[in-house]
C-alpha cells in the first residue's frame, strides 16, 4: 500500500470536512474492495478516512413497507436479519452468497454499491429491487445511480448512507459464480413490484443493466416459459478468459429462468 | 505520513500499538505483537491464511486496516488453545489429520470455529461451503471437513455443558 | 512391550506445533537488523535491457541499495544450471541459454527480476523498486507453443527455439505396428498448464556474517543440500563449507520448491555484497509470475490395436514447453518422467516416443506434483478409454485385455516393473465405485435433468527416484541417493536425521514409525530432524514421490547398523557371542536362555562404557547410512470418477471419486490417505478448474487467485479410498511411494467420466462450464 492519512470520524459531517480537507481522499467503508485494491498498489489516495465509526451509517429498519438498511450494514447482517427476510428473502439470499464468510462478515452495501463492480451482485438489487439510494446529500433512484464499469453517478465526496428498498410482491436472485473469484459471472435478479416486472442483470456486461426484452416478456405472463424467445445479444456483453459473450448470453437466460421458477 | 496509534484487545490481553498507518491488521500481528501463527498466503483476499476472529466473527486480517482495529477484541490461533488445553477444532485438525504443511490451518481452525459458532456446520455441504474463502493446497479438504463436522459436535457438546 | 505402530494411523508429532501456531516457516524468522529485499520485475516479456537507471530508487527514503542484474554478473557470480543434460536425437546435447540470477541484457518473460532493492523495511523497498527505470527495447513475444519453430528465435544458439528433440524406444516396429493394425486410435490434446501455489510464498532470510564468512539461507526448500550444492558449484557464491541451508517449516512444495530460483540466489548475493541479513517473501502475484510452472504439453498420439482390441503399438509425439529457461530439473520432466510412462500397465509391444522441448517467453516450466507422469497417464487413459469406444469394448475390458500380469516386465521404454497387480486395483475400485449400479444412476439422474458419466483411469508412475547410474547415464548431474542417520542417545531416545525434507508429508512421524519399530522403542522417543545443511549429512531432498522410498530405506540400512552393533554389545554384557544374540521388540536376548538386555540398556552402556569391548568396539551408538535405490519403484492404481452435468450450464459436479492404490507396504494407513486426497484435488483442479493462462504479448491473464482457480472445499467431494498391496521387491521396506499418485491418476478419470456423460469424443482440460456447455452444443447428446 501506498502512505495515506488515517481518519476515523464519528459523524457524516466530520467525515464530509475531512474528505474536503484532503488533496484526494477516499472513504472506507468495510474494506472489501477498497483495501485489496490498495494493497495492489492501484489505488493512491492521500487521505483514507473510515466510516466504521459513524453510528447512522449502520443497521437495518423495516418501516410502512420500506425496508431501509445502513451504507455500513455487512453482508452477513443482511444476509440474516429477521427485517430483511420478512421483507425480501431473494435479498438476504444475494447477501448470503456474497465472497466468502470472511467477506460477508467486513463487507458493507454502501462500499459494494458504491465501487459499482461490473461482477458484484448488490448492483442487482438495487436495480432489480426499485431502490433508492441516500446519500449525505439527496436521494438517488437505483434506475439512475449505476452509469458504468466502476462508475455511479455518486458526486466526489457525496457518501451513501443508506439504501431503502419499496416492497415487493415476489423477488428471486440466482447468481453463476465465477469459479475463481466467486464474484457473479451472471447473476439475475428478478422481482414483482405491484404490478411490474423488474428484472436486473449484473456479471455479464460492464455494469449492471435491466433486461427490458425479459421484463416484457415476464410482464405478460410471469412464467419460465415466457423467456424461451428472449435473447439477451451477446455484443453488448463482455468476454474475458472465464466466459465469452455468447456463454454469458445465454447464462442470462438460464439465471434468470432460475430465478422466475424461485418466486 | 505520521503513524497511527491503536489500542485493541488481543488474545484477552489489551494492546497499545504505533503503526503507519498503511499497515494492515495482519501486518500489526505478525510483524510488531510476532503473533506468527497468522499466515498470509495472497494479496488478494483470497487464500483465507490470515484468518483471525475480531469482535467474535471471522476476518480476514490482510483485509482490514490497523486502525480500523481500534478498540476491537481481536482473536489469533495462539489465543483460542495451548498444547495443555486444545480447543476443540485444534484436537479434530489433529485427530482427523485435517492439515500437512500447516500453512493454511491457523486460517481453517479460525474460519472453522466461526463456521461453528454461526450454526453453519450442521452437514457436510455447509461445511464445505461454509470453507470457501480458505485454501488448502494440501489436503483435498477432505479431512478437513471431517474434522470441522467432529468439531461441531464436540463444541455444541461443550457448549450444551456449560450452558 | 512396544507397541507395533507399522501400519498404524498414528497422529502426527508435527500437527501440536501448526495447530497452535508455532509453526516457524522462513518468514516467521527475523534476524536482527535485516534489511529487507523487494524485486524489480520485467514488465514485458521479451525486450532488450537498453538502461536500468536506479538514481531515483537509491536515494528514496529508507533505501540501502540498488543491485542489478548488470552489477549481479560483475560481480562473477555464475548462471543458474539445469541439472539434467538431455539428448538430442542425433546425440547433441540440449541447447541451454544462461540463465541470468537476474537479467542484465535481456529479459525473456514477464516477470524476470531485474534488479533488486534492498531497504529498511519492506515497504521502502518496495515504494523505491517502482522509482527504478527500465529502458525496454521491446521485442515481439514467443508464446504460442504450437507455432515456436516460426516464430523469431529468442537465442542465438537454439534454431527454431527447440532445446532438444529426445526420442525413446522402437521407430521402425512401432510404425509397422501402426500401418498393419486393424484398427488405429488417434488423439491430440493439449496438457494444460498449471501453477503450482503452495500456500505459503517463497521466501528467504540470507544471512552473511563478514566475519567468518559464512553465510546461512533460511528458505522454502524441499532439498536444502542441493541448493547449497549449486550455490557453490554453478553459482559460485560460497563454498559448501561456510554455506548452511536451512529449510524450516515448508508450507507445501509440490514440486516447486525444488529448484534454486533467482530471488533466494540474488538475495544471498546481495546479503554478502552488502554484509546484511536479508529477507524477502513473495507476495503471491510474485509467485504466479516467477514460480516455475507446470504442464503444458501439446501432443498427437496413436495406439494402434489388433480385432482383439489388444495393442500392437503406440506413437506419441509431443511438443513440451520450456518456458524461458531451463529451469532446475526441467529437461527431465517431459523425457524420462515422461516417455518412459508410457507403457502404462499394458503389455503394448512396440512404442516410440518423440519430444520436442520449446523455448517461450513465459516462466519457466519445471517439475510440478507428478511431473511428466501425470501428462503420460493422461495421454494414456484418454487415448484408451476412446479406444475401448472405438472397439466397442467395456473400458475395463479393453484395460484388462491388454494389463501386464507377468513380473518383472521390460517395456519398450526403458523400465523394468518390479511388481504390480493391476486387475486387483480395478477390481476392488470397479466394486467400490459401484460400476454395475451405474446405469440406473445414469436414469435416475436423466429424470432429474442431469446428464451422468463414469469414467475409468489405471496409471502407473515411477517413484523412488532413483538408480544413481541408471539416472547418470541418462544425464542427471547429480546422485539421487538419500541420506539417514540414527543417533542412540545414552539413555535409548533416538534422534533420527534424514536428507529427505517433510514440508506437510508427515515424515516426522513415519519415519519415527520406521525407527521405533526397527529398534523396539516407543514412538514418543524418536525425534526426526531434517532440513538443515548445518546438521545433516548431504541429502537429495524430497521429491518424485521418493521419501520413504529412498529416505526410509536409508533409515532401515541405518536402524540395522544400530542393532548390529547393539549386538555386539549385547554379548559383551552377557558374556555371549554375536551370534547368539537375538534382537527383537527391543530386547537384546541370549538364545535359548533366560538372559537378555533392553534397548535402553545397550545404549547406555554404549555411553558410559565401564564393561564394554574397548579394544573391539568403538563406544557410542549412532549410524548413518547412504542408500541407493536398486531400481525405480512403480506405484499404480485405478481411479473411477462419476460425474453428473447440468446441461444449461455446463457445469460439472463430481458426486463420486473412487481411488484404489497400490504403494506397496504402507506405515501409516492416515498419512497416506491424506496424500492420496491432496493428490486428487491438484489433479480434479486440473481437469475442472486451473488453467495458467498467457495472452499473446506474453503477459500473465491468470496472475492472482482472482482468475487462476484454486481448488476450494465446495468444487470437491469426499473420496472413496482404498489400497492394494504388492510390496515393491527391492527396498527394504517393501514400499512404493504416494505423494504423486492421486495428481497423476485423476485428470484422465474426470475427463473420460464427462466424455462419457455428453457423448463426446475429445475435451481439452479444464472442462470449464463454458467448455463443456460448447461440447454439449456442438455434437454432444442432447
Amino acid at each position: 500500500m501506498y502512505q495515506f492519512n488515517y481518519h476515523q470520524p464519528q459523524t457524516i459531517e466530520e467525515a464530509r470536512s475531512l474528505y474536503n480537507k484532503s488533496e484526494d481522499g477516499l472513504y472506507l467503508a468495510g474494506g472489501h474492495t477498497l483495501i485489496p485494491s490498495l494493497r495492489q498498489r492501484l489505488s493512491s489516495p492521500s487521505d483514507v478516512i473510515d466510516l466504521s465509526s459513524i453510528a447512522a451509517l449502520t443497521g437495518i429498519e423495516r418501516q410502512g413497507g420500506v425496508l431501509r438498511i445502513g451504507a455500513l450494514t455487512t453482508h452477513d447482517s443482511v444476509a440474516t436479519s429477521e427485517a430483511v427476510l420478512g421483507h425480501c428473502s431473494a435479498l438476504a439470499t444475494l447477501a448470503s452468497g456474497i465472497g466468502d464468510a470472511q467477506v460477508r462478515n467486513r463487507g458493507t452495501i454502501g462500499g459494494s454499491i458504491a465501487n459499482n463492480d461490473p461482477a458484484a451482485d448488490y448492483p442487482a438489487a438495487i436495480l432489480g429491487l426499485n431502490a433508492t439510494v441516500h446519500t449525505d446529500q439527496r436521494d438517488i433512484q437505483g434506475d439512475n445511480f449505476f452509469s458504468g464499469m466502476f462508475e455511479t453517478s455518486l458526486w466526489a465526496g457525496e457518501m451513501v448512507v443508506g439504501i431503502s428498498f419499496p416492497s415487493v410482491t415476489a423477488a428471486s436472485y440466482v447468481k453463476f459464480p465465477n469459479p475463481a473469484s466467486r464474484y457473479a459471472t451472471v447473476g439475475v435478479m428478478v422481482a414483482r413490484i405491484d404490478d411490474g416486472v423488474r428484472v436486473a442483470i449484473t456479471g455479464a456486461a460492464s455494469c449492471v443493466f435491466r433486461a427490458s426484452a425479459m421484463e416484457d416478456a415476464l410482464s405478460s405472463k410471469l412464467s419460465e416459459n415466457s423467456l424461451d424467445n428472449v435473447a439477451i445479444d451477446p455484443d453488448t456483453l463482455m468476454s474475458d478468459i472465464h466466459a465469452s459473450a455468447e456463454y454469458r448470453a445465454h447464462l442470462c437466460g438460464v439465471m434468470a429462468r432460475k430465478a422466475v421458477a424461485g418466486l | 505520513m505520521a503513524n497511527i496509534s491503536v489500542n485493541l484487545i488481543v488474545n484477552g490481553k489489551a494492546v497499545t500499538q504505533e503503526c503507519p498507518a498503511n499497515s494492515t491488521l495482519v501486518d500489526l500481528l505478525r510483524d510488531q505483537l510476532q503473533l506468527t501463527g497468522t499466515h498470509v498466503g495472497c494479496d488478494t483476499s483470497q487464500c483465507g491464511s490470515c484468518t483471525v476472529h475480531f469482535n467474535g466473527r471471522a476476518v480476514k486480517a490482510c483485509t482490514v486496516l490497523a486502525g480500523q482495529a481500534e478498540g476491537a477484541d481481536v482473536v489469533t490461533i495462539e489465543g483460542i488453545g495451548s498444547r495443555e488445553s486444545l480447543h476443540p477444532m485444534q484436537s479434530a485438525f489433529r485427530e482427523c489429520h485435517g492439515l500437512q504443511c500447516g500453512f493454511c490451518t491457523p486460517g481453517m481452525i479460525m474460519a472453522g470455529i466461526d463456521l461453528v459458532n454461526r450454526g453453519d456446520a450442521s452437514d457436510e455441504a455447509s461445511i464445505r461451503s461454509g470453507l470457501e474463502g480458505n485454501i488448502c493446497r494440501c489436503t483435498g479438504y477432505h479431512n478437513i471437513v471431517k474434522a470441522v463436522a467432529s468439531a461441531a459436535v464436540e463444541m455444541g457438546v461443550k457448549e450444551e455443558a456449560e450452558g | 512391550m512396544t507397541e507395533q505402530t507399522i501400519g498404524q494411523s498414528v497422529l502426527r508429532k508435527e500437527d501440536m506445533r501448526f495447530i497452535t501456531g508455532k509453526g516457524q516457516y522462513t518468514d516467521d524468522i527475523n534476524i536482527r537488523g535485516q534489511a529487507y529485499g523487494y524485486f524489480v520485475r520485467s514488465t514485458v516479456a521479451r525486450a532488450g535491457i537498453v538502461n536500468v537507471d536506479v538514481s531515483e530508487a537509491e536515494n528514496a527514503p529508507g533505501v540501502i541499495a540498488v543491485l542489478t542484474g548488470r552489477q549481479l554478473a560483475d560481480d562473477g557470480l555464475g548462471t543458474l544450471p539445469c541439472g539434467w543434460l538431455v539428448l538430442s536425437k542425433d546425440g547433441s546435447g540440449m541447447k541451454q541459454p544462461p540463465h541470468p540470477v537476474m537479467a542484465a541484457d535481456a529479459v525473456n518473460y514477464a516477470g524476470e527480476p531485474v534488479a533488486i532493492v534492498v531497504g529498511e523495511s519492506f515497504q521502502a523497498a518496495k515504494d523505491a523498486a517502482e522509482l527504478v527505470v527500465v529502458d525496454y527495447d521491446e521485442k515481439s513475444a514467443v508464446v504460442d507453443l504450437a507455432t515456436v519453430q516460426d516464430a523469431d528465435q529468442l537465442y542465438d544458439e537454439v534454431p527454431g527455439n527447440i532445446s532438444y528433440d529426445w526420442e525413446l524406444g522402437d521407430k521402425d516396429a512401432t510404425f509397422t505396428a501402426i500401418d498393419n493394425a486393424h484398427h488405429v486410435t488417434r488423439l491430440t490434446l493439449h496438457n494444460n498448464r498449471l501453477i503450482p501455489n503452495a500456500v505459503e510464498p517463497r521466501a528467504a532470510v540470507a544471512d552473511f556474517n563478514p566475519a567468518t564468512e559464512e553465510l546461512t539461507l533460511y528458505t522454502t526448500s524441499q532439498n536444502p543440500h542441493v541448493v547449497r550444492l549449486i550455490f557453490t558449484a554453478f553459482v559460485g557464491l560460497a563454498p559448501e563449507h561456510k554455506l548452511r541451508v536451512v529449510a524450516p517449516d515448508v508450507g507445501g512444495g509440490f514440486g516447486s520448491k525444488i529448484f534454486v530460483y533467482s530471488e533466494e540466489t540474488a538475495v544471498s548475493w546481495a546479503s554478502r555484497r552488502l554484509g546484511i541479513p536479508i529477507k524477502w517473501t513473495a507476495e503471491r502475484s510474485e509467485s504466479f509470475l516467477a514460480d516455475a510452472h507446470g504442464r503444458d504439453h501439446l501432443t498427437e498420439a496413436a495406439l494402434a490395436m489388433d480385432e482383439e482390441g489388444n495393442f500392437l503399438g503406440l506413437y506419441v509425439k509431443t511438443r513440451a514447453n520450456m518456458g524461458a529457461y531451463l529451469s532446475t530439473f526441467a529437461s527431465s520432466v517431459p523425457t524420462y518422467l515422461y516417455g518412459t510412462l508410457l507403457a502404462g500397465q499394458y503389455k503394448t509391444p512396440s512404442i516410440y516416443v518423440e519430444v520436442e522441448a520449446a523455448f517461450t517467453n513465459t516462466a519457466p516450466v519445471d517439475a510440478y506434483r507428478g511431473a511428466g507422469r501425470p501428462e503420460a497417464s493422461y495421454l494414456l487413459e484418454r487415448l484408451v478409454e476412446i479406444a475401448a469406444g472405438e472397439m466397442n469394448l467395456s473400458p475395463a475390458e479393453i484395460r484388462r485385455r491388454n494389463f501386464i500380469t507377468e513380473f518383472p516386465y521390460q517395456t519398450p521404454v526403458a523400465l523394468e516393473y518390479d511388481t504390480g497387480d493391476y486387475n486387483a486395483s480395478l477390481t476392488r475400485a470397479l466394486e467400490m465405485a459401484d460400476w454395475d449400479g451405474f446405469a440406473n444412476r445414469k436414469a435416475e439422474a436423466e429424470l432429474r435433468g442431469k446428464k451422468r458419466g463414469i469414467g475409468i483411469s489405471c496409471y502407473i508412475e515411477a517413484c523412488g527416484i532413483a538408480p544413481s547410474q541408471v539416472a547418470g547415464a541418462l544425464g542427471a548431474g547429480v546422485g539421487l541417493w538419500e541420506s539417514g542417520e540414527i543417533r542412540v542417545n545414552p539413555t535409548g531416545s533416538v534422534t533420527v536425521l534424514t536428507g529427505s525434507h517433510s514440508h506437510g508429508q508427515g515424515h516426522e512421524t513415519t519415519f519415527a514409525q520406521l525407527v521405533s519399530s526397527r529398534l523396539g522403542i516407543p514412538v514418543e522417543d524418536v525425534e526426526v530432524v531434517h532440513g538443515d545443511t548445518g546438521k545433516l549429512d548431504f541429502g537429495m531432498g524430497t521429491y518424485g514421490s521418493r521419501s520413504l522410498a529412498v529416505g526410509g530405506s536409508a533409515l532401515s540400512r541405518a536402524a540395522d547398523k544400530i542393532v548390529t552393533k547393539g549386538r555386539k554389545i549385547a554379548a559383551h554384557l552377557m558374556e555371549s557371542t554375536e551370534d547368539d544374540i537375538d534382537f527383537d521388540d527391543g530386547e537384546f536376548r541370549v538364545r535359548d536362555s533366560n538372559l537378555s538386555k533392553t534397548f535402553q540398556e545397550i545404549a547406555f552402556a554404549a555411553y558410559v562404557p565401564h564393561n564394554y569391548p574397548l579394544d573391539e568396539l568403538e563406544p557410542g551408538l549412532a549410524e548413518k547410512a547412504f542408500y541407493d535405490p536398486g531400481n525405480f519403484t512403480f506405484p499404480s492404481g485405478a481411479y473411477v470418477c462419476e460425474v453428473e452435468i447440468d446441461p444449461d450450464t455446463g457445469e460439472t459436479e463430481i458426486v463420486k471419486f473412487t481411488a484404489v492404490d497400490d504403494f506397496g507396504n504402507v506405515i501409516n494407513p492416515m498419512i497416506v490417505a491424506g496424500q492420496v486426497h491432496g493428490g486428487l484435488a491438484q489433479g480434479i483442479g486440473q481437469a475442472l478448474l486451473e488453467n495458467c493462462v498467457y495472452d499473446d504479448t506474453g503477459q500473465l491473464l491468470t496472475g492472482s487467485y482472482m482468475d487462476y482457480c484454486m481448488p476450494r472445499a465446495d468444487d470437491l467431494p469426499d473420496f472413496d479410498v482404498d489400497t492394494t498391496v504388492t510390496p515393491c521387491t527391492h527396498n527394504p521396506i517393501g514400499a512404493k511411494g504416494c505423494g504423486e499418485a492421486g495428481a497423476i491418476g485423476s485428470p484422465p478419470a474426470v475427463i473420460n467420466a464427462i466424455t462419457n456423460a455428453i457423448g463426446v469424443r475429445e475435451l481439452d482440460m479444464p472442462a470449464t462450464p463454458e467448455r463443456v456447455w460448447r461440447a454439449i452444443q456442438e455434437g454432444g447428446r442432447s
